[in-house]
């Protein structure tokens, strides 16, 4: 149907989206690449010239390096659980027919609209403080001491507000995706006597598969990079410095941009072996 | 969905989700809640839900200490400058592909996500760098630009699976009926695209202004938006729960609000469309 005439228009619309993209992602990225072969310190004699594979070995044998590894792990691994498995179930729960559903739906949605930085500071001064938070007064009240939340359990407390922040991404996905279920189904089911437990595990977890695991990447996608949630609570202490706070104190903090910029090429990586399976996911969908 | 249940499952169903609903909302509620307190009354033991002297003296307080105004400025600023030239840019490029597609069109759509992965702390100094060099550290337009760019993909995204929902057949038959490319975009698929445009303006509105990382380390105290507001409450501040809670509450209220209205295309935008 298009004309060589409006093939060219194309062409000419589309130009400035992919060359500010291009440029966006080539013109940094070549500089990272470019300063991560290099000793390069700019407040303490700057450009200090090429030294090959160096500063990918240092990141790596350095011994904060495995445990940022080992941390940003936690962190993933911890609130995908969380956010899948309550996701679901509180899903389910949504789908069922009840009064005020929309106002609860609004309820349970809210937390993810909250900027990072107030969520991270109404939970680690309002509920999280030792001496006046509410945790505190809950736990005076039980005659118990108060827990020291973001140093005694800090890994415990940075993956509870992140789940927070998460969860009602995955609950609204879930939900959609219930929604879409053909109900006809469910209900041919029930009438042959197929116990709840068995509905779900054979029907509605199967049909959620695919938005599950569309969950499970792009979440993944942003959790690498949590930054805002530690940079106002522990800023990487007790031992709650991921990958990503770990390269912005190579490079911001100590300016050691050449380490920095090596523990930035690791990250990339990282976030690409995710995003590969992301984007088969996506791809397929677009042959539809 | 008209599935026959028992009044006695349903109140159940009701009563268990609204306590969850209750629950997850909680730490907003009390945020909130707070605001309106003294800072004595914020750190009463036992605290104070419902009961205690209402007072909208921390909002006055937040505003002439930090200057709360300029805060909010630039964020309304930055949020609203990125997403409408964002839109701009991807308006025309959504519109080819959905309509002029080519063999290559996937490959481009593709590409684009995979430029959404690149984690931000990557390509942290270069950017620093290229800001200082610029003169763009902590200016309103240096943070524009960058944002704009970050949120580029879900926007070109987002408009393409809007689009592609437009039928094709309505735009041959303005072109048999010698409609120019100018016409067919201003009076045929301009006000049929009208809802899609406003839904991805609006979720990337959302996005942008809740954007802390490259908002958190390329600004300062010129240009800071509220997310770099709320962190210099960090310390020691933050101890005073009352005014805490009320510049927070200011943070967050206006995207709450939006945010409401924003549910379904919350779905396809960060899913990019793989969740519809």
């Amino acid at each position: 149907m298009a004309t060589r005439h409006s093939r060219s228009a194309a062409r000419l619309m589309m130009a400035p989206a992919v060359i500010l993209l291009l440029g966006w992602m080539l013109v940094p990225l070549t500089m990272t690449l470019w300063f991560s072969f290099r000793e390069f310190l700019p407040l303490r004699g700057g450009d200090m010239g090429w030294v090959g594979f160096d500063n990918y070995a240092r990141f790596v044998t350095s011994s904060a390096f495995w445990p940022s590894i080992q941390t940003t792990l936690l962190i993933v691994g911890g609130v995908l659980l969380i956010t899948v498995v309550l996701g679901v179930l509180l899903a389910l729960l949504l789908d069922q027919p009840m009064w005020g559903q929309g106002v609860v739906r609004i309820l349970v949605i809210a937390p993810f609209f909250v900027m990072p930085t107030v969520s991270a500071l109404v939970w680690k001064n309002m509920f999280m403080d030792p001496v006046n938070g509410l945790f505190a007064h809950l736990w005076k009240a039980f005659g118990a001491t108060p827990v020291e939340w973001l140093s005694q359990a800090s890994m415990f407390s940075i993956i509870l507000i992140v789940a927070w922040q998460w969860l009602p991404f995955a609950t609204l996905i879930l939900l959609t995706a219930i929604q879409s279920l053909d109900s006809e189904q469910l209900e041919a089911a029930e009438m042959d006597g197929a116990p709840a437990l068995k509905r779900f595990w054979f029907i509605i977890l199967p049909h959620l598969g695919r938005a599950i695991t569309v969950v499970i990447l792009i979440q993944t996608i942003f959790l690498l990079s949590v930054f805002a949630e530690i940079f106002v609570t522990t800023q990487g202490s007790f031992g709650t410095r991921t990958l990503t706070y770990l390269i912005f104190q190579r490079v911001l903090e100590s300016q050691n941009v050449g380490l920095g910029s090596a523990g930035g090429v690791y990250a990339i990586i990282l976030a690409n072996i995710v995003a590969i399976f992301l984007m088969r996911i996506v791809g397929k969908n677009l042959d539809r | 969905m008209a599935r026959a249940v028992t009044p006695r499952r349903k109140a159940l169903t009701t009563a268990l989700a609204w306590a969850i609903g209750f629950l997850i909302f909680f730490p907003i509620l009390w945020t909130i809640l707070t605001s309106f307190k003294t800072e004595a009354e914020a750190i009463a033991s036992p605290p104070k839900f419902l009961f205690f002297d209402w007072t909208l003296e921390n909002y006055g307080v937040v505003q002439d200490r930090s200057n709360y105004m300029r805060f909010l400025w630039n964020s309304v600023i930055i949020a609203g400058g990125s997403t409408l030239l964002g839109i701009l840019v991807a308006v025309p490029a959504a519109w080819s592909m959905a309509f002029v597609p080519s063999r290559r069109t996937k490959d481009i759509l593709m590409w684009m996500l995979s430029t959404k992965m690149l984690p931000a702390v990557g390509v942290l100094y270069p950017i620093y760098l290229i800001f200082i060099k610029l003169g763009l550290l902590d200016t309103r337009i240096g943070l524009i630009v960058v944002l704009m760019l970050i949120n580029l993909p879900i926007i070109v995204w987002m408009l393409y699976t809007y689009f592609r929902e437009i039928p094709g057949e309505i735009l041959e038959a303005a072109r048999m009926d010698g409609a120019s490319l100018r016409d067919e975009i201003l009076y045929v698929l301009t006000p049929m695209a009208v809802p899609g445009i406003a839904s991805t303006i609006l979720l990337n509105f959302i996005l942008a202004w809740n954007e802390a990382f490259w908002t958190l380390n390329l600004t300062a105290a010129n240009a800071g938006p509220l997310t770099a507001f709320i962190a210099s409450y960090s310390s020691p501040e933050g101890l005073f729960f009352a005014k805490l809670s009320a510049a927070s509450t200011m943070a967050i209220a206006p995207i709450l609000i939006l945010g409401w209205f924003s549910q379904k295309q919350l779905v396809r935008g960060l899913t990019f469309g793989a969740v519809k």
